[in-house]
């Protein structure tokens, strides 16, 4: 294929994933917009006017990033993890293996698609913070840098588990039991300040933390882990998870026989 | 002399659990053909086909596809090659049109190529009027003829179908044929197609392969195969009913009910002479067709020959 070619692939992938979950909003836009709602009025309204400053800031000023990223994470990843079993499921990925498109088109197209939805989830959250708080962005740029970078990670993470997913079972159990406790833990919710030494160094241990702490480092200037080191970390994530991810493509894991 | 459309050398499909599904298969269809590939369940038809199409991995062996190696390119070989398989494979939940433009966006087509293209075959395949439903609201044939309609998006010079009929009522599969009939002479398209209704083999196709237990037992044209039967059975409806099968010289004779007989012919004997005997007895004959289709009289007895064949090996072995 040429250039032209694999842009038009590309593209096809991309707006046919954006096309199904703008179709089937009320499964994917709107639930994370009410849960996050939900979190704004009872931690950060009710709660938090009693926990009072956290880093130097409001509890609710401290937990818009923290839930913002969170809803990053878990839209981009469950939207490829289920889209692409669905795919497997129904058959339908024979439409693109038979096609001269490569593996990195159609891998590509799946992790940009859940890009979209964690993104555009992310904005919808970010508007529905409006009615809250007031957001002051400290470092727009790595703000954007960071949340992009996230979605992509955990849109390929959703990519693998959905290859090696046999049943749909599968893809909940990733999302259920590793992603939402990391998340939890990764510092959406509380400064690892608070913790005991042991339980920081342990936390340290938790990819999630590096993401969320870069990321309210460009909303307020404050993290408590060094910027450019979860920066490194979250590329070689991304690098090494696209490789897995290609050479399970190209060797047929879980999808051919 | 031109590239075969497809040839096929040695190959080999093991699966997983061990089992041999093609044992070495060599096959070769020219450009232009239409090719019935024919074998019971489990025969390896698919796992051929499915390596053709990327959908198996072989395990070793050689597919090329208009001269071009798919180990080599295969993204250039995929190029000439449209798949309709054997079941539903395209997203139940999404348009008519969209199912067909996606497919031609994974070939590079631009939007503005593919829509004529898409009108064109949806119009063609009685599908138009349904371009903005959703695909789950399709009948059974209808669900067919868009996967039909999917793989012809790009203009492929091979057709590959997966036993397209099956399912598919007795007026619709007769439009099918002469769709296919039509791309295959028209348009020059290579077709090959499995398929359990001989009918459809020895109506469509110039050429066939037999496939048995993972292996390739003959290849040859419909006409060649046919020509080897040496029996035939035909079915005379008369016009008023018999008491007793009359006695024919050289021929078998059974009564099938009171107004219909069952004569055996062999190869080398005249119809002509039953009908003059029937005559000289005073009986009328108003109809005649054959008993069973006649490639599928062909296809069982060589299949069975097949199974009896494998059974003593592995007697003699065990």
């Amino acid at each position: 294929m040429n250039a032209n070619q694999i842009a038009i692939a590309l593209w096809t992938l991309v707006s046919k994933e954006i096309r199904r979950f703008t179709r089937i909003w009320p499964q994917t836009l709107l639930p994370p917009s009410i849960t996050m709602t939900m979190y704004f009025i009872i931690f950060g309204n009710l709660i938090g006017s009693r926990i009072g400053a956290m880093d130097g800031y409001s509890y609710m000023d401290f937990i818009v990033p923290g839930l913002i990223m969170m809803a990053v994470i878990t839209n981009s990843y469950s939207n490829v993890a289920s889209s692409f079993f669905s795919n497997k499921f129904q058959r339908s990925v024979e439409e693109m293996m038979v096609s001269p498109m490569p593996n990195w088109v159609i891998l590509a197209g799946f992790v940009l698609g859940g890009m979209a939805r964690g993104l555009g989830v992310g904005v919808i959250v970010t508007c529905v913070s409006l009615f809250f708080t007031r957001i002051d962005v400290a470092h727009p740029l790595l703000t954007i840098v960071v949340v992009v970078l996230t979605a992509a990670l955990f849109a390929i993470g959703g990519f693998i588990n959905a290859l090696l997913g046999k049943k749909f079972d599968d893809i909940s159990i990733v999302p259920t039991f590793v992603l939402t406790p990391l998340t939890y833990l990764g510092g959406v919710f509380y400064s690892i300040s608070l913790l005991p030494a042991f339980w920081q160094g342990a936390s340290m241990l938790n990819p999630i933390l590096y993401m969320v702490n870069v990321f309210r480092y460009g909303f307020l200037g404050v993290s408590d882990i060094p910027v450019g080191w979860a920066l490194t970390a979250i590329l070689g994530f991304i690098v090494v998870l696209f490789g897995i991810a290609l050479w399970m493509l190209d060797n047929g894991k879980g999808i051919r026989s | 002399m031109a590239e075969p459309a497809l040839s096929i050398r040695g190959l080999t499909k093991v699966y997983g659990n061990g089992f041999q599904a093609l044992k070495g298969i060599d096959l070769d269809v020219a450009q232009g053909d239409f090719y019935a590939l024919l074998g019971p369940n489990g025969a390896g038809k698919s796992t051929t086909l499915g390596v053709v199409c990327s959908l198996v991995q072989k395990t070793a062996g050689k597919v090329s596809i208009f001269g071009i190696d798919i180990d080599k390119d295969f993204a250039k070989a995929k190029y000439h090659l449209g798949v309709v398989p054997q079941e539903f494979n395209f997203n139940q939940f999404e348009k008519v049109i969209d199912i067909v433009l996606a497919q031609a966006g994974y070939y590079g087509m631009s939007r503005r190529e593919a829509l004529p293209r898409a009108e064109e075959l949806l119009r063609d395949l009685g599908l138009w009027d349904k371009r903005n439903g959703s695909a789950r609201m399709l009948s059974g044939g209808m669900k067919r003829r868009l996967m039909i309609a999917r793989a012809l998006m790009h203009r492929p010079k091979l057709l590959i179908l997966d036993e397209p009929t099956a399912g598919v009522d007795i007026e619709l599969r007769r439009s099918m044929w002469e769709y296919m009939r039509r791309i295959n002479e028209k348009e020059g398209t290579t077709i090959i197609l499995t398929t359990h209704y001989l009918e459809e083999a020895e109506s469509l196709c110039r050429r066939v392969g037999i496939i048995n237990h993972g292996e390739i037992i003959r290849d040859t044209s419909v006409r060649d195969l046919l020509a080897e039967l040496d029996t035939e059975t035909f079915l005379l409806d008369l016009a008023h009913p018999l008491e007793d099968a009359p006695a024919i010289d050289g021929f078998d004779v059974r009564k099938s009910d009171d107004a219909q007989l069952a004569v055996m012919v062999h190869r080398g004997q005249r119809l002509n002479d039953v009908f003059d005997a029937l005559g000289q007895q005073g009986i009328e004959v108003v109809s005649m067709r054959n008993r069973a289709n006649r490639l599928e009289e062909m296809f069982v007895s060589m299949v069975e020959e097949g199974q009896k064949s494998a059974k003593s090996d592995q007697e003699a072995r065990s």
